[in-house]
Parts: structure tokens; C-alpha cells; sequence
């Protein structure tokens, strides 16, 4: 029964999720392409890298790096404060 | 009906993630769920950048041609990156939820206790 | 926890080749695929494996919690500074303040495919090895709390 019901959820879901699918086309993205093509054009001179993606990343969005820096340093913030050491006797508490 | 197999991954893979999140009870195989959606997510972002016959958009020594468009194949390093770390959070949390109620099970820790 | 005597010799034989791999991703970052996160993390798989092969105390003796805490705010640390320096200079955060200088790191590059100059880029390689030793330090001391709290629940 609830087998059956998961094979069920699984196929809906895989042909709701077809139709914007089958709108696609891989090979030629059907989004604005104007800023790519502006990177690829400029960015060796502007940036002096080679390689493209990582003079976006570091460059053009280094805001975007900056904000994923501080995501993963409070991550392990967080860690840190889950899993610190306890002091002796002290007990966890919950709320 | 193959032209654009990746995107059918994509849709697969993301309904099995939604799948895995809504009808699993543990909280880890949940976590797992959402690790999958990202998944989905990446090759969804790296499959709608790729021209027909392009190159990676690196110069170093590259041969002539067109590239493929190097601004989604940042946004999946970015989150690549975060999904690491909401994924350590999450599996910390678990922990946390583990030492309180003994269990991972989802449906033995609906009861508020005050 | 130890692994069998192979295991830990190939580890520690292996470590150092995955360490000079994880630089050589980090520092060609503007040249070739790769950069600081990828290479922070192929560093952080080696210190994965010698945890894997030797266990966690063993390795906390050797590489502390408190070296690699201290890389990871060392990291984000050099980074913001390296941004902040072209407020100083009177340009916008974030500007790339040594490309085409001629100075360190400034080589002009002419467009189109080429060998590749480890000297290009202003501050992206910078920027690279800030991150490459953040993520690192992240990524590790991750790994390090997560297994004391699986120790302590044993």
C-alpha cells in the first residue's frame, strides 16, 4: 500500500514536472544572453584571467562571494555552538 | 525524445528528492532528500548554459569556438558551497534532536512538551 | 579506531601529493578549471583521509582545532581586506586594484586564447588563496566537531 502510493507520488510528480521540460531545448539556451556574451568578450582584458568563471567569481559578483564566505563561516558558527564542550557537571538543556 | 535528456534528469531527480521529503519519517533520509532537489538544481543550472558545440569558457589554450555561458556555471559554485553548509547545520540539528528525544523518527517528536 | 597498518602507510605517503594538488588548484585559479573553493576542498579531503586512517584524537594532536579555526578567520580576513584596499585607494569596493598595473600580479592579457601568465589578474589570485585557506579551515573544523559530538555520544 504505501509503496504503492510512493510509486503513485513519484509518477504525478515526474509528469508535472515534464511539462515545462519538454519546453526546453538543450543546446540553445532560451534566456537573455547579452551578459555572457559581454563577459566572454571583456572579461581577459578587464579582469586579466583566463579563466572566465572565476573572474566572475571573484570579480564582477564579488558580493556574491563575499555573502558565501560569511554563509559558510556561520555554518560552522553554528556547528560550533551545537557541538561545543561541555563544562564538567554541566548538563544539556533544551529549552 | 533525447534532445534534452538532461533536463529530464533534472526533472527526475527533483521529484524523487521532493518525493524522499515528503513521505520519509526520518529526519537524515529527509536531509538526503534535499540534498537530492540541490542536485537537481546544479544540473539544471549547468544544462541551461550550454550552447550547442561550445567550449568551456576558459582561454588557456583553448581551440577556436564558441563557449558556454560562464555566469550559471558561478551561481552552481555558489551554491554548491552553501548547500555544504546548510547541509552541516542540518545534520547538526539532527544531532541536537537525537540527544532530546532518542529518536530520529519525525513522528515521535510532534508532541509539544512545555 | 585504527585502521590496518597499509592503510595508514599509503595515507601518509598519499597526504602530501593531495596537498600539493590542492595548491596547485588554488594558485592556478584564474589560469586553468579550479580555484579557492574546489582547492580548499580537495585539502580538506586529504585531512578526511588521514582522519579516516588514523582516527581523530591522533590527528587533533597534529593538525589542532585551533590551527584550523584560526586559517578559516585568517581567510575571510585577508579577503574583506583585499577588497577594502580599492576603497582606500578611492575606487569601489570590490574593484580589481592590481589588473593591468604591471605590478604584482599585473600583466596586461590581449583578448583571445593563449598560454597563460601566472602573473595576470590583480587581486583574484589573492582573493583565491584567501578562500582556498578559508574553506579549508571550514570544511575541517566541520569534520572535527561533528566527530567529537559522535564521540561523546558513544
Amino acid at each position: 500500500m504505501k509503496k504503492a502510493v510512493t510509486g503513485a507520488v513519484i509518477l504525478i510528480l515526474c509528469a508535472v514536472l515534464m511539462i515545462p521540460v519538454l519546453s526546453l531545448s538543450f543546446g540553445s539556451p532560451a534566456v537573455s544572453q547579452g551578459m555572457d556574451d559581454y563577459f566572454i568578450a571583456h572579461g581577459q582584458e578587464q579582469t586579466g584571467a583566463n579563466n572566465i568563471v572565476t573572474g566572475i567569481v571573484f570579480d564582477y559578483r564579488g558580493f556574491d562571494t563575499l555573502g558565501e564566505a560569511t554563509v559558510l563561516f556561520t555554518a560552522v558558527l553554528a556547528v560550533g555552538l551545537v557541538f561545543r564542550k561541555l563544562k564538567r557537571g554541566e548538563e544539556y538543556e533544551y529549552e | 525524445m533525447f534532445y534534452n535528456l538532461p533536463f529530464i534528469a533534472v526533472a527526475v531527480i527533483a521529484a524523487l528528492g521532493i518525493v524522499t521529503m515528503l513521505l520519509r519519517q526520518n529526519l537524515i533520509k529527509m536531509i538526503m532528500g534535499l540534498s537530492l532537489i540541490e542536485s537537481a538544481v546544479n544540473l539544471f543550472l549547468v544544462a541551461l548554459g550550454y550552447r550547442e558545440g561550445g567550449i568551456a569558457p576558459i582561454f588557456t589554450n583553448a581551440p577556436a569556438g564558441e563557449m558556454v555561458m560562464p555566469t550559471v556555471q558561478a551561481m552552481t559554485l555558489t551554491n554548491i558551497v552553501i548547500g555544504i553548509a546548510t547541509t552541516a547545520m542540518l545534520l547538526s540539528f539532527v544531532m541536537v534532536i537525537y540527544r532530546k528525544y532518542g529518536t530520529a523518527n519525525a513522528q515521535y517528536m510532534r508532541k509539544l512538551r512545555g | 579506531m585504527n585502521m590496518s597498518r597499509i592503510v595508514r602507510t599509503v595515507a601518509d605517503i598519499s597526504f602530501p601529493f593531495i596537498l600539493i594538488y590542492g595548491f596547485y588548484i588554488v594558485v592556478h585559479g584564474h589560469l586553468t578549471p579550479g580555484g579557492g573553493f574546489q582547492g580548499g576542498a580537495v585539502i580538506a579531503t586529504g585531512i578526511v583521509l588521514l582522519v579516516a586512517a588514523h582516527g581523530h584524537e591522533a590527528v587533533a594532536r597534529q593538525i589542532t582545532g585551533n590551527l584550523l579555526k584560526n586559517a578559516e578567520t585568517f581567510g575571510l580576513l585577508l579577503f574583506i581586506i583585499t577588497a577594502l584596499i580599492a576603497i582606500l585607494l578611492g575606487q569601489g569596493f570590490f574593484t580589481n586594484w592590481l589588473a593591468n598595473t604591471g605590478m604584482l600580479f599585473g600583466t596586461p592579457v590581449a583578448f583571445g586564447p593563449g598560454p597563460g601568465d601566472l602573473n595576470t589578474a590583480g587581486v583574484i589570485p589573492i582573493m583565491n588563496i584567501a578562500v582556498g585557506i578559508e574553506v579549508l579551515g571550514a570544511l575541517s573544523i566541520i569534520l572535527y566537531y561533528m566527530l567529537s559530538g559522535a564521540q561523546e555520544a558513544r
